[in-house]
């Protein structure tokens, strides 16, 4: 494999709380993004498209300088698949891991794009049972207010970024902002976004139901003759 | 040397293991488990055990390279092979091991071989027993699986001959432990409660009647003694009299085991085997121990039992078959390799 010599540190970008993103930045500069956008197949995805990304730049797993991972929010099980990758990767490679909230990533992609948000803005996602994970930013991309889960039909009157917008009939995607989260983005913002700490941003608690008094068998039997 | 040095990871249950072996010699263990936390569900939560797997992965990593360390003075960067469970079990709970095992092979450079989850709990009696004679049977009794299996070569060649048509047999240990007011899990609770009369009920067993023995002669149903038990505690109830939750244990104790060993020993039997192996967590319980020694000596057979803590779910079951299957010669698994929920035991390497 040839192998760069950056001067600035490189970056690798991991997310699956919706789709495979990766993404890899040198410093200042995307050098390369990858996208798999077939949401089952999280586990068998995101390795090859790392090894993709890294062997198409040119670049030696060895050289890697940090590994910046999406906590969420997100569906639990394509979640965990990016943060626990992020997390060994970065372990072994004995390099720092930097967890940031998906929604600041595409927050500071606007912000920073050539068509930036001229107030406050929401940025949006899909989080299934027609509800989405939501938070709230200023025109610099600072966050104030969530990641929260919620009916879209609550939502302040503000423009939209992100990939649950469509979710939102009350409210207009905003001129200029991202429709996804890119995993370029996310490696070249992504170091300057808040740590959000080492529990996933699941917001909901699992479903599970604490037994109440059993179901009599005697009486199922009779109810069924 | 000895073999391959081999780490395996597996997340399939509620058991987050590391293992690390040098061919048949076990460098390290180590285990997180969620049960606590499914206690008051009364049942393993899929996404409560998978949330517990990411927080797990790698302090569990960890205490296992620490061990191989101090142990055997190994160092990860050293190992030939990284192993992990691809399946059968909870798909949440498997993606969570097989993404962080990719990871920690391409990362090291080293090759990835995801594998069979029940021919892991058979390989790991080559830690304590040594190479297994061929065929053997083995049977697996836990939470999660019911299974006789035949056993060519446990890298290669693992047939199921027989498996529960509807509840594993620890999921009905669990079930009449709730009924009987017990905690969970049902399969020690059970064995420490069940100290009365093994005859005092008789409760039946499943799949033995003569025209079930033509098709299922090797299979388990354990439905229908779950049901018979509630019924006959429902009744007592109703009756107004108190349940003797020690007759109903060990009378409900008596028969599981007696169809799990009945059936093995014929298994045995019919295939030709002297050796019979146990494992999964009911392999721990005393009755089933008890009743296989007996009925495999009077048959011939030698039985083979792992020590308790490697028969429940860990992490060197997976490395020590990661260690069969690279001694093998058979290739590695691609980064593409996807988790099974389902994968039947004749397909050992993935
Ligand atoms: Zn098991």
């Amino acid at each position: 494999m040839s192998e760069q010599t950056p001067t600035e540190p490189l970056t690798l970008a991991i997310d699956t709380s919706t789709d495979v993103v990766v993404g890899l930045a040198g410093g200042e500069a995307v050098v390369a993004e990858h996208r798999n956008a077939d949401a089952r197949r999280h586990v068998e995805d995101l390795m090859p498209s790392v090894i993709t990304l890294l062997g198409g730049a040119g670049v030696a797993r060895t050289t890697l300088d940090a590994v910046v991972v999406g906590m969420g929010p997100g569906p639990f099980t394509g979640l965990r698949v990016g943060i626990a990758t992020a997390r060994v990767l970065a372990d072994t490679l004995r390099i720092p891991l930097r967890a940031v909230c998906g929604l600041d990533a595409v927050a500071a992609d606007w912000v920073h794009g050539a068509n930036p948000p001229d107030g406050d803005f929401l940025v949006v996602a899909d989080a299934r049972r027609r509800e989405v994970y939501w938070a709230r930013y200023d025109a610099t991309g600072r966050r104030q207010d969530g990641p929260s889960v919620s009916a879209p039909t609550g939502l302040p009157a503000l423009p939209l970024a992100g990939p649950g917008h469509r979710l939102c009939p009350d409210h207009r995607l905003g001129t200029g902002a991202p429709e996804r989260l890119d995993g370029g983005a996310l490696a070249r913002w992504g170091g300057g976004l808040p740590e959000v700490g080492d529990e996933p941003l699941y917001l909901r608690r699992p479903d599970a139901a604490v037994p109440t008094r059993r179901k009599s068998v005697l009486a199922a039997r009779t109810g069924h003759r | 040397m000895s073999g391959p040095l081999v780490l395996g990871i597996e997340s399939s249950c509620d058991e987050t293991g590391v293992g690390i072996v040098r061919g048949h010699e076990l460098l390290a263990n180590e285990v997180a488990s969620s049960v606590d936390l499914h206690v008051r569900f009364g049942g393993v939560v899929p996404e409560v055990a998978s949330r517990a797997h990411l927080e797990a992965l790698l302090p569990t990593l960890h205490r296992a390279a620490e061990r191989a360390a101090a142990a055997a003075d190994v160092d990860l960067t050293e190992i030939d092979a990284v192993s992990v469970t691809a399946g059968p079990g909870l798909m949440g709970a498997l993606v969570v091991g097989l993404a962080g095992a990719k990871a920690l092979a391409w990362a090291l450079d080293k090759p990835l071989y995801a594998v069979n989850h029940l021919a892991g709990h058979v390989a790991v009696d080559l830690l304590e027993h040594g190479p297994l004679p061929q065929p053997a049977v083995a049977l697996l009794v836990s939470g999660g699986h019911t299974s006789l299996l035949r056993v060519d070569d446990v890298a290669t060649s693992i047939t199921e001959v027989g498996a529960t048509i509807d509840d594993a047999a620890g999921e009905a240990y669990d079930k009449v432990a709730r009924l009987l007011g017990l905690s969970y899990p049902g399969g020690p609770v059970i064995d420490r409660a069940a100290t009365g009369d093994p005859a005092a009920i008789a409760f039946p067993r499943g799949l033995t009647l003569r025209r079930d023995l033509e098709r299922h002669r090797f299979d388990f149903s354990f439905s229908g003694l779950k049901t018979a038990v509630a019924r006959w505690v429902e009744q007592r109830e109703a009756a107004g009299l108190d349940v003797p939750v020690a007759d109903v244990a060990a009378s409900f104790q008596e028969a599981v085991c007696d169809v799990l060993s009945a059936k093995a020993i014929d298994a045995c039997r019919e295939l030709g085997s002297t050796d019979l192996l146990i494992g999964g967590g009911v392999a721990a319980n005393s009755r089933l121990r008890a009743l296989l020694a007996e009925r495999a000596e009077q048959a011939g057979i030698a039985l083979r039992r792992p020590r308790p803590g490697l028969c429940t779910d860990n992490g060197a079951m997976i490395a020590v078959l990661g260690a069969e299957v690279v001694d093998r010669g058979l290739a590695p698994s691609s980064f593409d390799v996807a988790a099974n929920s389902s994968l039947p035991v004749s397909t050992v390497a993935l």
